[in-house]
């Protein structure tokens, strides 16, 4: 018998090296879907963390691996949806059919005139009531889409931004008429202008009267309505928008350190609102990559929060975040394969911590999803919660060589963009000068050469294409009549209301704009007044402005 | 004459922010060799016309994922109309079901392009359209 004497790991190493020295490969270079270059392995020196300092454990500084001690044992992630569409009660039939079918949470998606600020008789706003969102101009509105959903039990999600603050007081307002106290109210309200100005471009005034009212939520909050989320600080939109996942690290931290900021100014502590703060990241489909950007965001907010900004609260520290599976990786051709690719997507979040999840449907290239494929993208989280058993270990890559390297370099590359923002002058001057927005934009068109030129594939695009291909699958249509009856709603509530007390609160509004006054105060008793989203909004842009984005084209 | 660039204006109709998709067209055409004006978002009809008119464009080229397009579109073809502006090649993309494609290629659209289109065809099939029309516009003179 031959004995076989193990080797040690310098000359494995070396070994290894000489055996991969005049092998044959399949392309010159690999890279990550950023287009960072990947070794062919990785071992215990490309991770170079100290494990206590850098990962800890689950449940504790500097939660690289997970904000909470057991992770899914105790609770999965919330299983939220985004959903709406058309008129509040259509939209309020579509929440009850998610929760029915086992949904935990509600996220509401308004049309585009409700997210500029705009009710659906403006002008501008022609073909687009109901169309991407649901349509929701007042506390009628807000009524009628939490129509028999108890709002002291279920958690909401808002994705508004520009006038994030009068939704919010809608909905405080529709719990007050209901006899609630805004006390037992959960949920989250986007309310994440940097990244509006960066990406996806729904605001409403300038940046300096933004972030006032923001402060002022998170102000009025942490006093009023405890449990809710003031921010939900967003690199989802910067993600789809082109950048890199570095970047969407990158920017999403610098605008959550800047609201932070903010609120100290404002001379609130920090750990009275840092709490409230939460994160909301795109899961793409490189999956390590995406895992480390979750992992080190973890890190670095913790780091941030504790030696930065002195908090002294643990959950000040806790970075908390929603994900969406990237939209911008599904394909309008074969759209069944979008299936498999949010599958992988959400596997990703859930593996890297998320605290709730949004699966897109395989329909969305095309127009809004509709019931069944949104039923398959929430049974795939299903699947993932229930069938593949990954959610009974926490941080369960945590000490691959290859994920904590990445970790390691996502953390690096962030701190070098923060240090380019500050060199900058600080998140807004950024803004203004439009640096953000070419950085993003140069990304997204490196990124479409890598498609086009074929270094990077896509199924069905540009590979394993099937030529022109006639879709069959069925579309999610909006019904023709819902602007019509968006106006003759919004023309009874004008004839139905106390106009005099509707006069009055937005004078109110328009005083509170030029003093200190908390206006989140102000749009509650506007929204208790019956007045409208568009009003309270033109009462804004009279007093703060319009906001001009710069040209970096 | 080879030194006459064909002029585009790409434009954002409606509320619509998503501008990804314009702005890569718009710097894929500007890189074959086209002068191209990007109108920035939240324009209206008439404010997309009003440009159009003003830059002498051969081409307008609208984006849009708000689903509002078969208001939009057909209201940019007439604000153009109206100024005389019918000659303009007019091309657009976004998210678009294909029945919704059809409808608008019938009504004065050259073709629209949906998600996945490889950018340079766009920049080609500008400049093949271009060509015929000023190859008619020589000959006719």
């Amino acid at each position: 018998m031959t004995e076989t004497k193990p080797i040690s790991v310098p000359q494995g190493r070396q070994a290894w090296e000489a055996a991969l020295e005049g092998g044959k490969l399949r392309d010159s270079e690999f890279t990550s879907l950023s287009g960072s270059t990947l070794e062919v392995v990785y071992g215990p020196e490309d991770a170079c963390g100290d494990p206590a300092e850098d990962l800890g454990w689950p449940g504790q500084f500097p939660f690289t691996r997970g904000v909470h001690p057991s992770m899914y044992r105790g609770r999965l992630w919330t299983m939220r949806q985004f959903a709406g569409f058309g008129t509040a009660r259509e939209t309020n039939e579509r929440f009850k059919f998610l929760l029915d079918h086992g949904q935990t949470g509600l996220s509401v998606a308004f049309d585009f005139p409700t997210l500029m600020g705009r009710d659906g008789d403006d002008e501008m706003c022609r073909g687009e009531v109901g169309q991407v969102g649901v349509a929701i101009s007042s506390i009628a509105d807000m009524e009628q889409l939490f129509e028999g959903i108890p709002m002291d039990e279920v958690s909401t999600s808002m994705t508004i931004n520009g006038p994030a603050p009068v939704l919010l007081a809608f909905y405080i307002a529709c719990a007050e008429r209901r006899g609630l106290d805004p006390a037992v109210l959960r949920g989250t309200v986007q309310n994440d202008i940097l990244k509006e100005y960066q990406a996806q471009h729904a605001w409403l005034v300038p940046p300096e009267p933004a972030l006032r009212m923001i402060t002022d939520v998170m102000e009025y909050c942490a006093e009023h309505v405890p449990k809710w989320n003031t921010i939900s600080i967003s690199g989802y939109h910067i993600r789809e928008a082109g950048s890199t996942a570095a970047q969407e690290l990158a920017f999403t931290l610098a605008n959550g350190l800047e609201y932070v900021r903010r609120g100290i100014e404002r001379g609130m502590d920090v750990d009275s609102f840092a709490p409230r703060l939460s994160f909301f990241f795109d899961s793409h489909l490189d999956f390590f990559e995406e895992i480390a950007k979750f992992r080190a965001a973890r890190r670095i907010w913790a780091r941030k929060l504790r030696e930065e900004f002195g908090a002294k609260d643990p959950r000040s520290w806790m970075l908390r975040f929603h994900t969406q599976t990237a939209g911008v990786s599904l394909t309008a051709q074969q759209p069944e394969n979008n299936i498999v690719r949010t599958a992988y997507e959400a596997l990703a979040a859930v593996l890297g911590g998320t605290q709730s999840l949004h699966t897109n449907s395989m329909d969305e290239t095309l127009s809004l999803p509709t019931e069944k494929a949104v039923k398959i993208a929430l049974r795939t989280q299903q699947i993932i919660a229930e069938e593949t058993e990954v959610v009974h270990v926490a941080d369960p890559l945590g000490g691959s060589y290859y994920v904590e390297a990445l970790t390691d370099k996502m953390e690096r590359e962030a701190e070098a963009y923060f240090d380019e923002i500050e060199r900058r002058g600080g998140v807004v001057p950024s803004i203004d000068s439009g640096y953000f927005q070419k950085e993003i934009h140069d990304s997204a068109l490196s990124y479409q050469r890598a498609v086009e030129s074929g270094r990077k594939k896509v199924v069905g695009v540009n590979c394993y294409s099937e030529g022109e291909e006639s879709l069959e699958i069925e579309l999610h249509r909006i019904r023709p009549e819902v602007e019509a009856e968006a106006l003759k709603g919004l023309a009874s509530l004008r004839a139905d209301r106390n106009a005099p007390r509707a006069t009055a609160a937005l004078d109110e509004i328009r005083t509170a704009c030029n003093s200190t006054a908390n206006l989140l105060e102000a749009f509650i008793t506007a929204a208790h007044a019956d007045c409208t989203l568009g009003e309270i909004s033109q009462v804004l842009r009279d007093e703060f402005g319009d906001y001009i984005e710069p040209k970096i084209l | 004459m080879s030194e006459r660039r064909i002029r585009v204006l790409v434009a954002k109709p409606g509320l619509d922010g998503h501008d990804r998709g314009a702005k890569t067209v718009a710097s894929v055409l500007r890189d074959h060799g086209m002068e191209v004006i990007y109108t920035g978002l939240h324009k209206t009809p008439a404010m997309i016309a009003e440009i159009a008119l003003q830059e002498d464009v051969d081409v307008v080229g609208l984006s849009i994922l708000s689903g509002a397009h078969m208001e939009l579109f057909p209201r940019v073809r007439q604000e153009l109309v109206d100024r005389g502006l019918d000659n303009v090649l007019m091309v657009g993309g976004g998210i678009i079901p294909g029945d919704d494609m059809q409808v608008l290629e019938k009504d004065g659209f050259a073709k629209l392009f949906g998600p996945g289109t490889n950018t340079d065809s766009i920049a080609e099939y500008i400049q093949t359209e271009i060509s015929k029309r000023w190859a008619a516009e020589e000959a006719q003179a």
